[in-house]
C-alpha cells in the first residue's frame, strides 16, 4: 500500500513539473501584458504585477488602428473560410460516400493523393496563379484557394460510409429530395464530426502565417499573426504592448477549444490512426 | 462535388504541374510573368548555392534532434497520464495549451523570455548556469528555436499516444506483474513495443513537420535566417529566393521539389527502419 502512495506522489511530482513548465510562459506573458514598460524591465521576474495596468490593452486597441483591422480580418477570413470549408467537405464527402456516379473511384484517391502532396510545391504557382486572376492582397485570395480541405474530405466520406442506410431511405420515402435529405436529415446527424472540423479548420486558418504573409501586401490587409510580426519590428522594445497583443490573439482559439473540447479530443484520435 | 473540384483542380493540380514548369524556367514578375526556358540549370545552381546547403544542413540538425525528443517526451508523458492518477483531465487541459496557440504568439513570448534579462537566462543564473544571447548568438539560435518547438509539439503527440495506449490490453500488464515486473520493465517490455506502429506515424509526422519549419526561424530572425545564416532553415530560403523580387521564383519551386524529394527519402527510411526494428 505504502509502495504504490509512494509511487504515485512521484507521477505526481512529474505531472505537475511539467504542467508548470507549460503554463510557465503563458503566465509570464500574461502577467506582463498587465505591467508598465518600467516594470517589465526592472522587476521581470514577478508573475503579480505590483501596478497592474489595463493601459497596454487601450492602447493597442485605442491607439494602434491597424490591430482593430488586423483582428477584424483574422475573423472574417476564419468565419467564413471555416463555413465554405463545412459545406463543401461535408457536401464532397457524401458525394464520395454515397452518391454513384462515373469517376467516383479515381476521385477518391485523386483526394488522397492531395493529402499527399507537401505546401512548399504547391505555394510558388499559386502565387502566380493568384496573381494572374487579380487575387493578390485580397480576402477571395486568401479564402479561395483553402475553401476545401481533403484531410476533411476524407473524414466525412469515412462518416457518411458508416452512416445508417435506413434513415436516408426513409426520408426519401417521406418525399424529400436527396438535397433536402443531405442538409435536414444527414447533417444534422453530423454534428459531431462537424464540430471537430469546425475547431481545425478554424484553428489553421486563425493560426496560419505563411499565406497571409504571401498573399497580403498592404498592412490594412494583414491577419492577426502577420501583423504581430510587425508589430514586433514597431515596438522592438515594448514586449508589454507585443505581450498584451499576442494574448488578445490567444483568447478566441482557447474559447472555442473550452467550448468543442469535448470533440476535440476525438477528432484528433480519429486524425491518428482510427 | 463541383466547388471541391475546381478548387482542387485550380489550387492543387494546376499549381503542381505549374511548378514542374517553373522549376525548368526563369521567371521574371515584371508587369506580366515572363518565362525563359533554362532546362536543368536551376537544378545544377543547388550544387553551388552555399547557402542552400547551409539551409540542408541548419534544417537537418534540426529534424534529427527534435523528431526523437519530442517523441520520447509524448511517450512517457502520455504513459505518465495513464496510469490512471486523479486530475488526469485537468494535466490534459494544461498540457494541450501550446498546441493551441499559435506559431507567431508563441514565437513571440520565447523571444521575449530568450532576452538576455529574460526569464531563461534568470532561471539559468540562479542554478549558477552560463547565460546565453540566444536570439544574437549564431550558436545557440537554432537550438533555442528547438527548445521551443519541442516544447510545443510533444504535447500534441502525447494525445495521440494517449488514445493509442488505452488499446492495450490490460490482460498483459497483469500477466506481467505476476511474473514480477516493475513499472519501468513493463514501460520497456510492453508499452514501448505495443506502440510502435503508432510511433512510427508520430515519427513520420514529425520528420514532415520538421522539415517544413518556417514560422518560428522567419519571425525569430525578422525573415533574414540569421544571426549569420545560423536559423536559415529549407522553406526559409524558397521564400526568400521566392519572393525577392528579382527572378528566382524558378529557382525556389525546383528548391521545393528537392525539399519534397528529400521529405520522401527520410519517411520511406523510417518506414524501413522501423520494420527492421521489429526483429529483437
Amino acid at each position: 500500500m505504502k509502495k504504490i502512495s509512494v509511487k504515485r506522489s512521484i507521477l505526481y511530482v512529474i505531472l505537475s513539473l511539467y504542467a508548470l513548465v507549460t503554463l510557465f510562459p503563458f503566465l509570464w506573458a500574461l502577467s506582463s501584458s498587465f505591467k508598465s514598460l518600467e516594470e517589465i524591465l526592472t522587476h521581470n521576474m514577478n508573475l503579480i504585477p505590483q501596478n497592474f495596468t489595463l493601459d497596454n490593452f487601450r492602447f493597442i486597441f485605442m491607439e494602434q488602428p491597424m490591430f482593430m483591422r488586423w483582428l477584424f480580418n483574422s475573423v472574417l477570413v476564419a468565419v467564413i473560410g471555416t463555413a465554405l470549408n463545412l459545406l463543401f467537405n461535408s457536401m464532397a464527402g457524401y458525394a464520395l460516400a454515397r452518391i454513384s456516379f462515373p469517376g467516383r473511384k479515381s476521385m477518391f484517391i485523386l483526394v488522397l493523393a492531395v493529402l499527399m502532396i507537401p505546401g512548399q510545391i504547391t505555394m510558388i504557382p499559386n502565387y502566380l496563379i493568384l496573381n494572374q486572376l487579380g487575387w493578390l492582397n485580397s480576402y477571395h485570395g486568401l479564402i479561395i484557394p483553402a475553401m476545401v480541405n481533403a484531410t476533411f474530405i476524407f473524414m466525412m466520406r469515412q462518416f457518411f460510409v458508416n452512416f445508417p442506410k435506413e434513415v436516408e431511405e426513409a426520408a426519401q420515402i417521406d418525399g424529400l429530395s436527396r438535397v433536402g435529405t443531405f442538409f435536414r436529415i444527414v447533417l444534422p446527424m453530423a454534428k459531431p464530426a462537424l464540430a471537430a472540423q469546425t475547431i481545425f479548420v478554424f484553428m489553421a486558418s486563425w493560426n496560419d502565417f505563411m499565406r497571409p504573409l504571401i498573399v497580403m501586401s498592404d498592412q490594412s490587409m494583414y491577419t492577426l499573426p502577420v501583423g504581430l510580426n510587425q508589430f514586433k519590428g514597431v515596438f522592438i522594445t515594448q514586449w508589454n504592448y507585443i505581450m498584451a497583443a499576442s494574448m488578445v490573439f490567444t483568447l478566441p482559439v482557447l474559447l472555442l477549444y473550452a467550448f468543442f473540447n469535448r470533440y476535440f479530443i476525438k477528432g484528433l484520435s480519429l486524425r491518428g490512426d482510427k | 462535388m463541383t466547388p471541391t473540384l475546381f478548387t482542387i483542380g485550380v489550387f492543387v493540380l494546376l499549381p503542381i504541374i505549374y511548378a514542374i514548369f517553373l522549376s525548368f524556367h526563369q521567371v521574371e514578375l515584371l508587369g506580366g510573368t515572363n518565362l525563359e526556358f533554362v532546362g536543368f540549370d536551376n537544378f545544377a545552381r543547388m550544387i553551388d548555392d552555399y547557402r542552400a546547403g547551409i539551409a540542408l544542413w541548419n534544417t537537418f540538425q534540426y529534424v534529427i534532434i527534435v523528431v526523437p525528443t519530442q517523441t520520447l517526451l509524448a511517450l512517457v508523458l502520455a504513459a505518465t497520464l495513464n496510469a490512471g492518477l486523479k486530475g488526469e483531465k485537468f494535466f490534459r487541459i494544461v498540457y494541450f495549451l501550446p498546441t493551441l496557440t499559435s506559431s507567431a504568439v508563441l514565437t513571440l513570448i520565447f523571444m521575449w523570455m530568450y532576452n538576455p534579462e529574460g526569464a531563461f537566462n534568470q532561471f539559468l543564473d540562479l542554478f549558477g548556469l552560463p547565460t546565453y544571447n540566444w536570439i544574437n548568438d549564431p550558436n545557440v539560435a537554432l537550438f533555442a528555436i528547438m527548445i521551443m518547438n519541442i516544447w510545443a509539439t510533444a504535447p500534441f503527440f502525447m494525445v495521440i499516444y494517449l488514445a493509442a495506449l488505452q488499446d492495450i490490453p490490460d490482460s498483459l500488464y497483469e500477466a506481467a506483474e505476476l511474473d514480477g515486473a516493475g513499472p519501468f520493465q513493463k514501460f520497456r517490455y510492453i508499452t514501448v513495443p505495443q506502440l510502435r506502429p503508432i510511433t512510427s506515424f508520430v515519427v513520420i509526422m514529425g520528420i514532415i513537420g520538421t522539415f517544413q519549419l518556417f514560422d518560428q526561424s522567419y519571425i525569430f530572425s525578422g525573415g533574414s535566417g540569421g544571426p549569420s545564416n545560423s536559423t536559415l532553415t529549407v522553406v526559409l530560403l524558397i521564400y526568400q529566393y521566392a519572393f525577392d523580387g528579382i527572378g528566382r521564383m524558378g529557382y525556389a519551386a525546383a528548391l521545393a521539389f528537392a525539399l519534397a524529394f528529400i521529405i520522401l527519402i527520410a519517411t520511406v527510411i523510417q518506414r524501413k527502419l522501423s520494420k527492421e526494428e521489429t526483429i529483437y
